[in-house]
């Protein structure tokens, strides 16, 4: 029989330890990503389904899975689906990303 | 001086570094909006939408289940219908209600990932996303259920159900012994959010605490 080869998210039934109940409130950023992938995969966009986010973060690959938290799991996966999709090109996400960390520098250096 | 008075995007994070992912999630928003996928608009309503999503509005449905016996059948037959006729939105993924009964105890996880009933509990705690529940509550439910302090005797029936993209669930809890006569709204705040997910009972009435005559009073 050929064994089976899971995939890193596909952790049903595997031994783990005791489950760690304490609990976070969400940071802005990750509700950013949230509300980026209920609109791109409501019924009046459909440019995305829940099942493509989650291929998306199965080909992160197993060790890019394990380091990223949650959400940034999400945005790796939504950008790169996007990307694929045609919808954003990934000269435009990096220019853009240039454009947003730039902004956000001069932001903090004007601080007190 | 009009400088001064530009805040940062994350005014909450100012004092720590920003990272990439945070970064690509602003690039990610702006061109979209740039190539009128959504509005500034649409994703403010949407920020808001999901921040109103709690418990409350699954533990609502628990409690009109609990005092009426024809809500309750419509709810299993159509969790999503049920949810329109108490004004609430169940969104256009199916959820399929569990019941708890003195036979049958129900706890639900998501093995592949983190589907979750958001529309009717909000978004899932972070356990719920971990490796250790993911893994272990399809091997072993009871163990992990006590370790939420959940013992469910070995005559009842423990029953696991994993959740995907196309197919949620929300457990109904049994209605704690005692509360006959409470007031629906009363009852709704013994369903917590564990409750649903079928890590916890309803909560128990705690005469005690006065827990009574204070939520009645509300």
């Amino acid at each position: 029989m050929v064994k089976h080869l899971r995939k890193p998210h596909d952790l049903g039934g595997l031994q783990d330890g005791q489950v760690d109940r304490s609990e976070h409130t969400h940071e802005p950023w990750e509700k950013r990503v949230d509300s980026i992938m209920r609109l791109v995969s409501d019924k009046k966009r459909l440019i995305l389904t829940v099942d493509e986010l989650r291929r998306g973060i199965e080909d992160l690959g197993p060790s890019v899975y394990d380091e990223l938290s949650y959400y940034e799991r999400w945005i790796s996966s939504l950008t790169n689906v996007l990307i694929e999709k045609g919808v954003v090109t990934s000269d435009e996400v990096g220019h853009k990303m240039n454009d947003v960390e730039a902004r956000w520098s001069a932001d903090r250096e004007i601080e007190p | 001086m009009t400088k001064h008075h530009r805040h940062p995007n994350q005014p909450d994070i100012e004092d720590t570094p920003f990272t990439r992912f945070q970064v690509m999630t602003e690039a990610l928003i702006e061109l979209l909006m740039e190539k009128k996928v959504f509005s500034a608009k649409e994703f403010r309503i949407q920020l808001e939408k999901m921040d109103a999503k709690s418990p409350a509005d699954g533990a609502k449905m628990v409690a009109r289940a609990w005092i009426d016996p024809e809500y309750k059948i419509r709810m299993i037959a159509d969790v999503n219908l049920a949810a329109q006729e108490l004004s609430l939105d169940a969104g256009h993924i199916p959820i399929q209600v569990l019941e708890n009964t003195p036979e049958i105890h129900n706890v639900i996880v998501c093995t592949l990932c983190s589907c979750y009933p958001r529309m009717l509990i909000g978004l899932p705690p972070d356990w719920y996303k971990s490796r250790a529940y993911r893994s272990r509550t399809v091997r072993e439910p009871r163990i992990v259920l006590a370790e939420f302090g959940t013992e469910i005797p070995n005559d009842v029936e423990v029953r696991v159900h994993d959740a995907t993209a196309d197919l949620r669930y929300m457990v109904l809890p049994m209605r704690p012994p005692g509360t006959e006569g409470l007031s629906e709204d009363t009852l709704a705040t013994l369903v917590t959010r564990d409750s649903l997910i079928g890590v916890s009972l309803a909560m128990p009435l705690d005469l005690d605490n006065g827990q009574l005559e204070n939520k009645e009073e509300i």
